[in-house]
């Protein structure tokens, strides 16, 4: 059954005539997801993937046209913002963000107005979904993983794709991958995520990536303790960060105290998670 | 991005809020006319993006155009906590009766500015928070419709101001508020605003950091960035699209990805080593790209090992195995290197490196000690 994404989602591609955007949807539509329309304002008539999808001035016009209902935005972070408030308002149900570098006050913005709608974000600055067999929504590599009962959610891009590798060579399965991505204030959180994975019967152990920064771990880590029953591990990367520097990710940053990594290691540990030393650890604990 | 406290001021002069007459000096006898045309007496600020200029000796009081100068100087020869002091804010000094704290910042977990005021200002406020957090009053503030009214009335009777002077204050709240938004700030701080002796409201000391992820739409404050705080390779590395942050070990790292980055510098410490940098080259990283950052790595001399150690989804094993022998090719290097490879191309990667006699390792844990190894010389 998976979350958020399977063989049924029908998704269009913000951005899909830029180069981010039309290099992903080759791939994504060559997994075998269901790729139904692009939206590149101005362009919307044209064809993109020799003849195959069709392309739209907006989101309301694609989603009328061919019933789309999740959407992946490739959009530039200047114009990201924009992107995921149309989609929204357009009635998408899901919204993944792959977009690295959008302002902080837009993203703050994008969350107000998206909490009064039924809406779901995932992101920005994330590397996506994936429903190995079923669907890839963003630029996690398909070949990385296989179908199974692993319920994986991660700040990280490169450092998920080892872990889903390091399952994938012990014959371990994933029921989905979702990338949460590295920026302060995103769409989805752990709690969000762990909660539809306890929620799904298709996922009975739990991986969780997380890295220094906020609080976001260490509120997984009582959420845990309340409500998740099934079996938790975990990797947290940042031991060795200095404090007070952006280690790549916005939201990657020790502050005033707060976002250690021992920290979030402890108050996992304290919630019965398993915390890894290493990535390439994570299948032998699970 | 931090901005200086002159910088800081003017912009929040800029959106009405009281500020001390003053002007910037780059020499004592800058200084000294400054000051003779402020009149006396006047403050000599160092500038520098660093707390604690007080206490380190780089805001003194001038009486006189003799002292004006001499503090001028002295300061200006001031290297505080690592900077080097190069101009300093000559400002009118206030006749300070109170000392308030007035800022606004994001609150992460809440996904809202906050706004927080305190009638302990003039002093650190995080510590106000740690020994007696009642003392600050906070509103969050809805990121759709600003900061409202009520709630600068809110704050103002939270610090038992008195009613004389609310309306000047949420005159200051509500200009520091759009100040805040319209420069994309992530701080915007006053600290202390202060009640002078006849009765007015000033912003004697202010401080902003901005957004970086917003720089692009303000070019005219990205030109105020100061370089000094950070290293020269970190400058350089920005400039050619890379995220690096120098550390003081000798295990240099080139890694694709910021979180697999900060866990290749986790295991090299895991298994005995210091990482001497952290550097992510992003995504489907070109031949030059990958040379610009052996570059930096290598331009720090207390490199005695490299390891690269890249998971190629997008990025192809093979271009970046390309990239690294050009670039070696270039440099000459005797450090030893390992090379990490997985993913894409990966097999065609590792068989060029091979062929040019690199060590090469199949998983992260074997790759770190390997380049441990090789900076202990073995």
């Amino acid at each position: 059954m998976s979350i958020l994404v399977n063989k049924n989602t029908l998704l269009l591609v913000q951005g899909i005539t830029g180069q981010e955007g039309n290099f992903h949807t080759e791939k994504m539509v060559a997994y075998g997801t269901k790729v139904v329309a692009g939206v590149t304002p101005g362009k919307g008539g044209e064809w993109v993937l020799n003849g195959k999808i069709p392309v739209f001035d907006s989101v309301q016009i694609a989603k009328d046209a061919t019933g789309a209902n999740a959407s992946v935005i490739f959009v530039p972070a200047r114009f990201a913002a924009d992107a995921m408030f149309e989609a929204a308002d357009a009635g998408m149900e899901l919204i993944v963000c792959i977009t690295e570098g959008v302002p902080v006050s837009d993203m703050m913005r994008v969350r107000s107005f998206l909490d009064q709608k039924s809406v779901r974000l995932v992101g920005p600055n994330c590397p996506g979904l994936l429903t190995p067999g079923e669907a890839k929504v963003g630029i996690i590599p398909g070949n990385i993983a296989i179908p199974g009962n692993v319920g994986v959610v991660s700040r990280s891009g490169t450092l998920t794709y080892e872990v889903l590798y390091a399952l994938k060579n012990l014959g371990m399965g994933v029921s989905t991958c979702v990338g949460i991505g590295g920026d302060p204030v995103n769409g989805t959180d752990f709690i969000d995520t762990l909660e539809m994975f306890q929620e799904d019967p298709e996922t009975e152990r739990i991986v969780l990536i997380g890295e220094i920064g906020g609080t976001d771990e260490e509120q997984a880590a009582e959420y845990i303790s309340k409500y998740v029953d099934k079996p938790v591990v975990a990797f947290i990367a940042g031991r060795t960060a200095p404090p007070g520097k952006r280690m790549g990710h916005a939201g990657a940053i020790v502050q005033g105290g707060t976002g250690l990594a021992e920290d979030k290691i402890k108050a996992l540990q304290n919630a019965g998670v398993k915390v890894a030393e290493h990535p390439e650890q994570i299948p032998e604990l699970l | 991005m931090n901005l200086h406290e002159v910088y800081s001021k003017r912009i929040f002069g800029d959106y009405g809020i009281p500020i001390p007459v003053g002007e910037l000096a780059k020499s004592p006898a800058q200084a000294q006319q400054i000051a003779k045309k402020i009149g006396f007496p006047v403050v000599v600020k160092s500038q520098v993006l660093v707390g604690g200029r007080g206490k380190a000796g780089g805001i003194r009081v001038a009486k006189n155009e003799k002292e004006a100068k001499q503090n001028a100087e002295d300061i200006l020869n001031l290297t505080i906590k690592g900077l080097p002091v190069r101009m300093v804010l000559i400002d009118q000094a206030a006749d300070i009766k109170t000392e308030i704290y007035l800022g606004i910042t994001n609150d992460r977990a809440a996904r809202k500015p906050v706004i927080m005021a305190s009638a302990a200002g003039g002093v650190d406020i995080e510590e106000v928070a740690r020994k007696t957090p009642d003392k600050i009053i906070k509103c969050h503030i809805d990121p759709l419709l600003g900061l409202q009214n009520y709630q600068s009335r809110d704050l103002a009777a939270g610090i038992d101001l008195p009613r004389e002077h609310w309306r000047e204050f949420a005159k200051i709240a509500h200009g520091l508020w759009e100040a805040f938004l319209e420069s994309d700030a992530t701080l915007a701080e006053i600290n202390p605003l202060v009640i002078t002796g006849d009765d007015q409201l000033l912003a004697v000391d202010g401080k902003m950091v901005l957004d970086d992820n917003a720089l692009f739409r303000h070019p005219d404050l990205e030109m105020l960035r100061d370089t000094d705080v950070d290293q020269p390779a970190e400058v350089q590395a920005r400039e050619n699209g890379l995220s690096y942050i120098k550390l003081d070990g000798d295990i240099g790292c080139m890694v694709n990805g910021a979180g697999l980055a900060m866990t290749t510098m986790d295991i090299i410490k895991l298994f005995g080593g210091e990482p001497a940098n952290f550097l992510d080259i992003g995504g489907g990283a070109s031949a030059d790209k990958v040379a610009a950052a052996l570059e930096i790595i290598l331009a720090d001399s207390s490199v005695k090992a490299v390891l690269f150690n890249i998971f190629g989804g997008i990025t192809r094993c093979d271009l970046v195995a390309k990239g690294i022998l050009e670039a070696l090719e270039a440099m000459d290097s005797k450090v030893p290197m390992v090379v990490r490879l997985v993913g894409t191309n990966a097999v065609e990667g590792r068989k060029l490196l091979q062929d040019a006699e690199m060590e090469t390792a199949d998983t992260l844990a074997e790759a770190a000690q390997k380049a441990v190894a090789a900076a202990k010389g073995k």
